[in-house]
């Protein structure tokens, strides 16, 4: 199974773990996004997450509680973010960019006395049968969380797709004023997709502080945040897509690192650049000449709604 | 806009006016800044420069005002920060990642009576402008032949930033000093193309791991490649780089190299206050104290760690260079005669691998 030195298995298996984070919080985001939310501190929401999950997982010993710190966390955060935009209908692109910088700065302060401590560990799911060759390492020798996010993508979809309160969220965020002459709350519904979103951005870094990274340093999640955004327009609102999105961005930061140690001669820039390239084509290719609706963005993105209008 | 202009203009003068006046005479009190390239909780590179600027506090007390600002970007912010701190009142700027070069040249150009400190560069284009760096290498030395010792594949990686001399120094005198004592050791290295990104380096580390290494040394920022090699219970040992990184003792942390920026940021601050201070390029190690060699473990076998305590005390006697001829390069064109030992510009703009490295430099 080796292709230029790289060995596939542990290439597929490690790229799954890599995505876990850039997954769950895309698909938060996603589903905020389709309500008409366009919340971009999903990468202070992740942060903020990383440490309330770490301190969760230090104070109880167990790194359950850990990821449910960890969403708390993030909610908490995006609970914020709610009050500015539903409540104060303050700009949705200023307040995201805002709650970013507010979530490095507290996480940081949150950390103090944290630094070099190593957190409970968080252990593969099935035991002995990830030692299985070949669909061992993939599909049975990981944790709980790795299958927890697959699960998650699979139930947005299935809600977004085939139940009323996906038909509803969808509604809110095409026409916020039809829904609200329809009589659904367009503030309720858009806080808990807030909430959704902050928390799934929230367990994303609590996965960065508490697996893949086990410690916790300042500002640990490094810009993944922004990466997620850039999976949702990517996957061009699509939950699979997301996924698919999400094992690429990761398998890519996986693959371009084993390449060097196998001693390739493709150069790295390439290989860095190359998911950003294909969200640019992406997008070129889907709104040439068919409008924003091809583009599949919901219609009132980033729009604040009030009764009153 | 005029009147912005205008007043950073008057700001501007009233600062030079100040400064000037008190240069030649020492000064009653320094406002020292420092720019860090991550934050300071990194634990590592630039946790210990903070250590540094904290020193200096501690030794001046009330004459010494310290400001700083963490995790900077190494590009066009830099210079906006810098201008920021130039204005705000600040005598003395240490500039302390490399990316920092030009826009800390930049700026000096700008304010003339304004020290600029900038860590690990090479360029001084105007007098106010020192450099100032540590012999990392020689810690690398002491690294290598630890890790030469202790692979049990014959792989050992080198986790590196970017291509810079700085970083090239490293991996070769890493990677010489484990040749020495073990033949056949094969050296990987992964660029990370960053100072600082926990889950990249870790990744990275993983990458290594996964092709067979056994030893790593990383010269990024964070403690996130020794926390990936802790998952192999043992198996695979690391180093701590810049700070010791006791929390991984005794394994997989066997040893550490330990940058010391305290003395030097002392020195400066105190030469500024008594009026003696001087354009410089300083370049410490082991004998000057700015490099310490963090406590070798007991994961370590006796032998292995006295080799390598007299690799790291000949160092500092000055009895040994670490890069001592005869060494090609890797194209195998000669570098160092028998007995030479490298002069500091060959060091400095080192853009080549030593004989026996697989792989190129990127570009």
């Amino acid at each position: 199974m080796d292709l230029g030195g790289i060995n596939l298995v542990t290439l597929v298996a490690s790229l799954m773990v890599a995505s876990v984070p850039i997954m769950l919080a895309a698909i938060g985001e996603l589903v905020v996004e389709k309500s008409g939310v366009l919340n971009l501190g999903v990468e202070g929401m992740m942060v903020m997450g990383a440490i309330c999950g770490f301190i969760a997982a230090v104070a109880t010993g167990s790194p359950v509680l850990g990821f449910v710190g960890g969403a708390l966390g993030g909610a908490a955060l995006a609970a914020i973010f709610a009050l500015l935009t539903l409540g104060f209908l303050a700009n949705q692109v200023a307040t995201g960019l805002a709650l970013t910088l507010f979530g490095l700065g507290l996480s940081s302060l949150l950390g103090q006395g944290y630094n070099g401590i190593k957190p409970p560990p968080t252990t593969a799911l099935f035991g002995p049968l990830g030692e299985i060759p070949v669909i061992g390492p993939i599909l049975l020798g990981h944790d709980w969380v790795v299958y927890v996010s697959i699960l998650v993508v699979a139930l947005v979809w299935w809600v977004l797709k085939s139940t009323r309160a996906g038909l509803i969220i969808r509604a809110v965020g095409e026409s916020h004023d039809a829904a609200h002459a329809l009589g659904y709350k367009v503030a309720r519904i858009r806080l808990l997709c807030i909430l959704f979103g902050g928390a799934m951005a929230g367990m994303g870094g609590a996965y960065v502080s508490l697996v893949r990274v086990p410690q916790w340093v300042d500002g640990i999640t490094a810009g993944a945040g922004w990466i997620a955004l850039a999976i949702v327009v990517f996957a061009s609102w699509k939950p699979w897509r997301v996924l698919l999105g999400a094992y690429l961005f990761g398998g890519i930061s996986v693959l371009q690192l084993r390449l060097q140690a196998a001693g390739s001669a493709i150069p790295v820039e390439y290989l860095s650049m190359a998911p950003y390239l294909i969200t640019i084509l992406v997008l070129v290719i889907m709104s040439s000449g068919r409008g924003r609706s091809a583009l599949n963005a919901p219609a009132a993105l980033g729009q604040n709604f009030h009764a009153s209008r | 806009m005029l009147r912005r202009t205008l007043l950073a203009t008057a700001a501007l003068g009233l600062s030079l006016g100040l400064t000037t006046g008190a240069f030649a005479a020492g000064m009653d009190k320094v406002k020292a800044c420092f720019v860090y390239v991550g934050p300071i909780g990194d634990g590592g590179w630039t946790f210990q420069h903070h250590q540094g600027a904290l020193d200096v506090q501690k030794a001046y007390g009330d004459k010494v005002e310290i400001a700083w600002q963490e995790s900077v970007p190494e590009g066009a912010d830099a210079e906006r920060v810098l201008t920021q701190m130039a204005l705000g009142g600040c005598n003395i700027i240490f500039t302390t990642s490399f990316g920092y070069m030009d826009a800390t040249n930049a700026v000096a150009a700008k304010f003339p009576n304004v020290m600029f400190e900038h860590a690990t560069g090479f360029k001084r284009e105007h007098p106010n402008v020192s450099t100032y760096n540590a012999r990392f290498y020689e810690g690398r030395a002491v690294q290598g032949t630890i890790a030469g010792r202790m692979t049990k594949s014959n792989k050992i990686g080198y986790i590196g930033s970017f291509p810079i001399p700085e970083v090239i120094m490293g991996i070769n005198s890493y990677y010489l000093h484990a040749k020495k004592v073990n033949p056949d050791v094969e050296l990987t290295v992964v660029w990370a193309y960053t100072w600082f990104d926990p889950a990249k380096e870790a990744d990275s580390a993983k990458a290594l791991i996964d092709a067979g290494v056994d030893v790593i040394a990383s010269h990024t920022d964070s403690t996130a490649p020794l926390a990936e090699a802790a998952k192999t219970n043992g198996a695979v040992i690391g180093f701590g780089q810049a700070s010791d990184m006791a929390e991984y003792k005794p394994s997989p942390r066997v040893s550490s190299i330990i940058d010391n920026w305290g003395p030097y940021y002392v020195k400066r601050v105190g030469a500024l206050l008594d009026g003696t201070y001087a354009q410089a390029d300083a370049w410490e190690g082991i004998a000057g104290g700015e490099v310490l060699i963090g406590e070798i473990t007991d994961a370590v076998p006796a032998e292995v760690k006295a080799e390598a305590e007299a690799m790291r005390d000949a160092i500092a006697a000055g009895t040994y260079h670490p890069f001592t001829g005869p060494i090609n390069k890797q194209d195998g064109s000669p570098w160092l005669a028998e007995g030479q030992t490298a002069p500091d510009g060959d060091l400095l703009g080192m853009a080549f691998y030593v004989e026996g490295i697989q792989g190129d430099i990127p570009k």
